[in-house]
């Protein structure tokens, strides 16, 4: 990153994704406490209160915190099953916790002064070839050789095969580039939106155009921040399907 | 001096890496406009087809994030 500061902002507004050691200022070693660190384990700490809290009770008729637990637990079990089959299911508790990591991990970054895990390529990047490993093996160790399959594309006319085994060989292995970026460049794309407005809220202090800049500046704050809610679970959501279909390309490998 | 046009290129490049994000655009309003007029001849047979549309939507829009990406490689890496 260049210099901390622009020179017509107040801040930059890519500052909000450094990590940084909680506490002092000295470097940061893997075993540093970073407030990345931190934010990870606040949002792994809300997802076991809320499924351990909302599971206690097992009322028939759920209170509010166990139908969020319920709805969440229901949405990816039909979301697996639609998408990977039935035998994808042994996968379920995998996907769902990466689901539910993401999903509190966007929404928590939303909060002031939060930080955002998810923008961080080192995290999505962890997760995506996590998927990308699990997705590979599970393919060979369920089919063998035949999961090869998978880039031999049997309806094509046999002189188009080759060229096609080549687009298709290719595209798998971008599978854990454009998965975790898609998610990491959604979520720093808006961060950044929204604090590059937050730069301009503060004019109506420092010169008279500010009058009109300003409100604007907050309407627009107040819309991007409405859109984020919205993309934040869209990634989740997008992220955990879309491990569902290349679960279910390992499981089913033939066109 | 040499720093400086390597400094300038990289802002260009930068800005117009800015153009990816029209692709996009266009991208997910195509299949969000395809869904749309699909669902609306046929209502009933739509519900089972969000996912799929929310998979196009995403295969749409990594291309523009991709662009975005080269933008901060260009501010911030080279």
């Amino acid at each position: 990153m260049s210099e901390a500061s622009g020179e017509g902002l107040m801040f930059h507004p890519m500052d909000q994704f450094i990590v940084k050691p909680l506490f002092g200022a000295g470097p940061v070693h893997w075993y540093t406490p970073t407030n990345a660190m931190m934010w990870m384990m606040v949002s792994v700490l809300a997802i076991i209160l809320l499924l351990v809290i909302g599971t206690r009770g097992r009322a028939v008729v759920p209170s509010r915190i166990q139908s969020v637990a319920e709805l969440a637990y229901g949405f990816i079990h039909k979301m697996v099953e639609d998408v990977a089959g039935k035998d994808g299911l042994k996968f379920f508790p995998y996907i769902f916790t990466l689901f539910l990591f993401i999903v509190f991990s966007n929404f928590l970054g939303l909060l002031p002064k939060a930080f955002t895990p998810t923008a961080h390529i080192a995290v999505t990047a962890v997760l995506a070839m996590l998927v990308f490993l699990t997705v590979t093996i599970v393919g060979f160790v369920k089919n063998g050789a035949g999961f090869l399959g998978l880039f031999w594309v049997s309806s094509a006319p046999l002189a188009l095969r080759p060229v096609l085994a080549l687009i298709e060989v290719i595209s798998y292995f971008v599978r854990p580039v454009s998965h975790s970026i898609r998610l990491a460049g959604n979520m720093m794309a808006g961060h950044a939106v929204i604090k590059v407005f937050a730069a301009f809220a503060p004019l109506i202090l420092m010169s008279g155009i500010g009058i009109a800049v300003t409100p604007l500046s907050i309407v627009a704050i107040t819309a991007m921040y409405g859109l984020e809610i919205l993309v934040a679970f869209i990634q989740a959501y997008v992220f955990t399907i879309l491990t569902c279909v290349y679960l279910k390309d390992a499981l089913h490998p033939h066109h | 001096m040499e720093g400086d046009i390597v400094q300038m290129g990289a802002y260009i490049g930068a800005g117009l890496a800015c153009m990816g994000m029209g692709g996009a655009a266009v991208g997910v309003g195509n299949v969000a406009g395809n869904f749309l007029s699909g669902a609306l001849r046929n209502p009933s047979a739509a519900a089972g087809q969000t996912a799929t549309l929310f998979i196009g939507i995403a295969f749409a829009e990594a291309l523009g994030i991709f662009s975005f990406l080269v933008a901060l490689l260009l501010m911030f890496a080279v």
